[in-house]
């Protein structure tokens, strides 16, 4: 296993949303480009900012939902026309009409579960550790505090040029996160 | 501009979240009710109380178990009495909380924020009540699994050509769906309460629960995404579970069920009901735990104007039932009008017509609709009256069908009351439960509201 860098990055704290939307942006243009924010509430277009251009979630629950679909159907007919054929008030064993219900049900219930755990997957949780709940004031990132960190993984990262840059954007505090 | 004109603005403008709150207040005024307040002795007392009704239905279940429905009023010509009653009433009550959650964030109607989180776990408390009734009804409750297609050593499988087992289907999918966005929506809210808790042994259990969320953008971005998502399949699904509710009555022959008025119909009337139940919940919430700032006149008005245009809905389906009585010129159908409003059970329907679509036409009147008392007292005509509705459906069209000789009456049994009064304690009970533990209003949805959250680009 490669050595772990004991700095995982350079984080910078802001007062508000519009602040931290505005040093995104900065940091990204600056080159730095393995960054994060952090925030208390979805801020529309912060994604964006910090080079996010692919959601992975709408197309799991896609696939999610045309399996559900098929599943529903599929077992339907193998069931009732294949399996175990049964006369039921003259109706023919593949009655497709009456199978319509569950198919739909099924499709939410597959497209459903496929969004919450694509959602879970692709943002890697759960995650109970991670490295920037070493900065006691994280705690507020879940308050009324706005943070925006730079890996030490980016190329351009170093401790003290990331440390001024990050003054230049007037951050209300910097710390240094351990890893 | 006239006065009453002048007035009626400056109502409509009621704020969702009074001036003056900022991210900070917001978050401390919710968490503190789950970490630092201290169950009052009402909260105990509360609790406790439901808690006995619960064990009530617990003993009244335990008995059936042992005895077999005998016990309840179920007679043969009326196979479907209470449970298929109180099933239907408790699962339409559950609509309104997907309904406020899924379609009126679609409807982009922010106002919904404050009260989408109780209203979820409204609805999930009010299916897990309904789910007990098929559940127990079915004469041998420990081969209920059976509805489920599993391979088994009779090497049969349901049949899916009967509405019940697309009752399975909607209810079970509902059910996981209503879970999985409730509990999806407390994520980020969990994170605060683990930071915000002082207590390691909090800490660790809201931590647990909130998967590690960190409120990265990244992180939001699927988020939002996923919840989106599942409004989008959440909204076709509430509608799809009472329109198969109604199936299970609209596909026989009985008269009185033979309709296809029943799926919008049945819609209507779970939104209706599910409202009131709403307001019958948060007008005490908010008084209680001085939530006034983020429930406000705006919430109540709302639901209000929500009741009341769901309740002409059902009024609608009133006056088609009775039309097409008279106008299909069907004996059965003309009788069973004729039954309904001079029959045994007259008294019922005429309560019902005057809780469901009488007494709720006071909601046209601003001043009702805003006042918290009144509309407590309304609401809960309105459960009333939708319960009778289910009443009605179920028993007065199974008792008297086609033939005379197979006319009957129905008489529920104290079992029947107390698995039906435990239901409603075991509800309460939940709902006790849940605002000690769990944030009742959507901590981080609520901070979206706020003036200071707009960003410009």
């Amino acid at each position: 296993m490669a050595k772990r860098d004991p700095i995982y990055g350079m984080m910078a704290e802001f007062d508000s949303a519009q602040a931290l939307v505005d040093a995104a942006k900065k940091t990204h243009e600056a080159g730095y480009k393995k960054i994060d924010a952090y925030s208390p509430f979805p801020i529309e277009g912060l994604a964006e900012e910090i080079g996010m251009h692919f959601d992975e979630v709408p197309l799991t629950v896609l696939i999610g939902g045309i399996i559900g679909g098929c599943t529903g159907y599929l077992m339907q007919y193998w069931m009732s026309a294949v399996d175990y054929p049964l006369n039921i008030g003259g109706k023919p064993p593949h009655s497709w009409p009456a199978f319509i219900v569950i198919t739909f049900e099924m499709t939410i219930l597959f497209a459903g579960i496929s969004a919450v755990l694509g959602m879970l997957a692709f943002n890697g949780l759960p995650m109970p550790y991670h490295p920037v709940f070493n900065v006691p004031r994280f705690a507020l990132a879940s308050k009324d505090r706005f943070f925006l960190i730079v890996f030490s993984s980016d190329k351009k990262y170093s401790a003290a040029d990331t440390r001024k840059f990050l003054e230049g954007l007037a951050p209300r505090s910097i710390s240094e996160v351990p890893s | 501009m006239p006065e009453q004109f002048k007035s009626s603005t400056e109502l409509e403008r009621a704020p969702v979240i009074e001036p003056g709150h900022t991210f900070g207040t917001v978050t401390e005024k919710i968490s503190a009710i789950v970490l630092t307040r201290p169950a009052s002795n009402g909260w105990f007392i509360g609790f406790g109380l439901f808690f006995m009704v619960t064990m009530m239905m617990l003993y009244a279940i335990g008995y059936l178990f042992l005895k077999g429905i005998g016990i309840w009023g179920v007679t043969i010509p009326i196979g479907w009495g209470f449970a298929i009653v109180n099933f239907v009433w408790w699962i339409g009550i559950g609509h309104a909380g997907t309904l406020i959650s899924a379609i009126l964030l679609l409807l982009r109607q922010s106002w919904r924020n404050s009260i989408n989180r109780f209203a979820e776990a409204m609805t999930l408390f009010a299916v897990a009540c309904a789910g007990i009734f098929p559940a127990i009804h079915v004469g041998r409750p420990w081969l209920a699994y059976w509805l489920f297609p599993y391979p088994n050593t009779m090497r049969v499988w349901p049949q899916f050509r009967s509405p019940l087992m697309w009752d399975v289907f909607a209810v079970s999918t509902y059910a996981t769906i209503s879970a999985l966005f409730w509990f999806t929506g407390l994520i980020p809210d969990f994170a605060t309460l683990r930071d915000r808790s002082e207590k390691p042994i909090l800490k660790m259990v809201y931590g647990m629960l909130s998967f590690g969320w960190r409120g990265s953008a990244r992180h939001w971005h699927r988020y939002e995404t996923m919840y989106l998502l599942l409004a989008g399949l959440a909204t076709p699904l509430v509608l799809s579970v009472h329109t198969v509710v109604s199936f299970d009555f609209a596909i026989g022959i009985v008269p009185g069920w033979h309709t296809t008025i029943f799926p919008p119909y049945f819609v209507a009337g779970a939104i209706y009901s599910g409202f009131a139940m709403v307001l019958m919940l948060a007008i005490p919430i908010r008084k209680i735990y001085g939530l006034e700032d983020f429930i406000t006149e705006r919430h109540l008005q709302n639901s209000a104007k929500v009741m009341l245009a769901t309740g002409l809905i059902v009024a609608y389906g009133y006056g088609i039932e009775a039309f097409m009585g008279w106008y299909s010129g069907e004996r059965t159908d003309s009788f069973l009008l004729w039954n309904r409003l001079h029959g045994p059970y007259a008294f019922w329907y005429w309560s019902l017509l005057i809780c469901n679509i009488f007494i709720p036409q006071v909601l046209w009147i601003r001043k009702l609709r805003t006042s918290p008392i009144a509309l407590f007292f309304v609401s809960g005509v309105i459960l009333v009256g939708m319960w009778l509705e289910r009443f009605v459906i179920v028993v007065l069209s199974l008792h008297r069908d086609f033939l005379t000789s197979s006319w009957g009456m129905y008489y529920p049994t104290r079992w029947d009351y107390m698995t039906y009064v435990g239901t409603i304690g075991m509800f309460l009970m939940l709902m006790f439960l849940f605002l000690r533990v769990l944030p009742a209003i959507s901590i981080f949805e609520m901070r979206t509201l706020l003036p200071e959250a707009e960003v410009k680009e």
